[in-house]
């Protein structure tokens, strides 16, 4: 079978040495598979919700898509407060679901704050995603849903992304006197284990 | 000699009584915090003026886990976090990961995905009845729970091996195909519930210390509980009709006929009733699907490899204990670039604090049973 030029150049494995082009004339025709797209859909999100916030906050917000189905949008973390506010208060977002984050550390903005809300009345899901650099604070959005005072903390603990105006910002699931954030990508799963083996029982751990 | 000078007699009365705050340290070690939680309460005599969780005794690192393993490598690691309701983790993840690569799953994966997930529903709904009513101090419900619990926990057994752990689910579809009984256990099993659910409403919902202790106490209201993020039984029982079987459906579930139970005041003994009804509610789904089992594969088109394109995707289920949600983000490797579990315990936990404030210390018992927390979800 003759090469085909591919749509993307990345490395492939080697194939398989194929049988010579003659015998290979009269075999069946390969079904086209159909490509896969290397991202994943992207649309973007049109409706008088997303309409009104593009009229509030203009530039901030970078991004304002339909991701894979799934109601997205991007803000400066300058303005996620207000838009978190404004979403809660003027549409009807009444139920924050999770408050995560992301380490991204290539990025300038190493990490990527994730709030998903949910709204009863409308049955609609949106998630919020700001970017943050190492050492800025998050803002907190425990005035607006109490339930974000433990999922800030888990994301301080994990993180360590600190939260302004938090009320009670301390470890949640690791020890208080923890060293290291363990969901940052510089943590290492083995090294922990291995510097207690260091340590206590002086020699250099197998792992 | 000091001098001494007599304060006025309200002076005297402050400086005399000890009005300080008790603190009192309970668990992690204790039999009805349901694993280990610790839960530091601040008291003044018997009344709760405030409490602190202290929890991570469990914690395993299930998120930074997932970032070292492919895609099917952590799929068993869900199953430790709701070790009472494995299937429902196990549906949840899976489900993620079919959104991100896009994958359809077939409609006979589908109906026995949903009728394993109902039947662990009634396990775990089981489990927390005999040990919330253990807690409450009545001993004979957990002997008859687990009875009904081990006849759930045999299908599981007969249909993949394991009891608790029970990665039934893969990626795509199913694993594995229905054994020849199958579809007659699961109906067995139905008509068994059936039974011996009046059987515990003849041993509690009518019974006088059942209802005085449960009755008034732990009330979480409706926007409350939306404050707080609480959901599933909680919820429902605070007068909230919200089920994402309903509200969002996945799986199949708007092809079954079923209702969401619903109660008003949304305190110990609502949440009670609401759970017994969604046992009954489980059954019927059951039923229908077992009915309407359709023929077909059972897995959909997935590779051996799996690899979905860079992006991100939420989904969440009504798991038995609230929404579970799994937020996955690819950067297009063979291992998620993040997984985020959002566990409906730990969020639901916090609102403890809201519900024990101004009761009584026996009752923060009864409230920890009432929320139906699993520790190892909580702490992951």
């Amino acid at each position: 079978m003759p090469d085909t030029p591919k749509s993307d150049d990345k490395p492939r494995p080697v194939p398989r040495p194929r049988p010579p082009a003659a015998a290979g004339a009269d075999r069946p025709v390969r079904r086209p598979v159909p490509k896969k797209p290397a991202e994943m859909p992207c649309e973007p999100w049109e409706g008088p919700l997303p309409a009104a916030l593009q009229d509030r906050f203009g530039d901030s917000l970078t991004r304002v898509v339909l991701l894979g189905g799934q109601k997205l949008l991007v803000a400066d973390s300058a303005v996620a407060f207000e838009v978190l506010s404004c979403l809660k208060q003027e549409h009807g977002f009444d139920y924050l679901v999770d408050v995560t984050a992301v380490h991204w550390p290539d990025k300038s903005e190493q990490f990527e704050i994730v709030w998903t809300l949910y709204s009863f009345s409308a049955n609609e899901r949106v998630r919020l995603k700001a970017g943050l650099a190492e050492g800025q604070l998050a803002p907190s959005v425990t005035n607006l849903y109490s339930s974000a005072n433990w999922l800030e903390r888990e994301v301080y603990d994990m993180f360590g992304i600190e939260f302004k105006d938090h009320p009670d910002l301390r470890r949640i699931l690791m020890p208080d006197e923890w060293e290291g954030f363990p969901l940052r990508k510089e943590y290492g799963i083995v090294q922990q284990d291995s510097d207690w083996v260091r340590e206590n029982l002086k020699i250099e751990s197998a792992q | 000699m000091a001098e001494t000078t007599l304060a006025p007699p309200e002076v005297q009365a402050e400086t005399l009584l000890d009005s300080n705050e008790l603190v009192l340290n309970m668990g992690p070690q204790h039999p009805s915090t349901h694993g280990v939680l610790r839960v530091i309460l601040k008291l003044d005599g018997e009344t709760v003026l405030g409490t602190d969780c202290v929890i991570g005794y469990l914690h395993r690192g299930v998120e930074k886990i997932a970032e070292n393993r492919t895609f099917q490598q952590f799929a068993p690691y869900v199953d430790r976090m709701d070790y009472v309701a494995a299937v429902s983790n196990g549906l949840g993840y899976c489900m993620a990961v079919e959104r991100l690569l896009d994958v359809e799953v077939p409609p006979r994966a589908q109906a026995v995905r949903v009728i394993l997930t109902e039947i662990n529903r009634i396990a775990s709904h089981l489990l927390w009845l005999g040990t919330h009513a253990l807690d409450i101090g009545a001993i004979t419900p957990v002997f008859l729970c687990f009875r009904e619990r081990e006849e759930a926990l045999k299908i599981f057994e007969n249909y993949c091996g394991a009891r608790l752990t029970t990665h039934a689910f893969r990626i795509g579809g199913l694993q594995y195909e229905t054994y020849d009984t199958f579809e007659k256990e699961c109906l067995d099993f139905c008509d068994l519930m059936g039974q011996k659910l009046k059987e515990y409403h003849d041993l509690l919902t009518g019974n006088r210390i059942w209802v005085r202790r449960t009755k008034g106490v732990g009330i979480l209201n409706a926007a409350d509980c939306k404050d707080y993020g609480v959901t599933g039984p909680l919820i429902r029982a605070a007068g909230v009709e919200w089920d994402l079987r309903k509200a969002q459906p996945y799986c199949g579930y708007e092809n079954y006929d079923f209702d969401i139970p619903t109660a008003e005041t949304g305190d110990t003994f609502d949440r009670y009733m609401v759970r017994m009804e969604e046992m009954v509610q489980s059954c019927r789904i059951i039923r229908q699907a077992v009915d309407a089992l359709p023929e077909g594969p059972i897995k959909g088109k997935v590779g051996k490899v799996i690899k979905p394109p860079p992006g991100e995707a939420y989904v969440s289920i009504e798991a038995p204990k609230g929404e579970l949600g799994y937020y996955i983000v690819s950067d297009g490797s063979l291992n998620p670039y993040r997984v985020r579990v959002r566990p409906p315990s730990f969020v639901n936990l916090g609102a403890l604090d809201k519900m024990c404030r101004g009761s009584l210390v026996a009752d923060v018992v009864a409230i920890i049973g009432t929320i139906d927390i699993v520790l190892g979800e909580v702490d992951r």
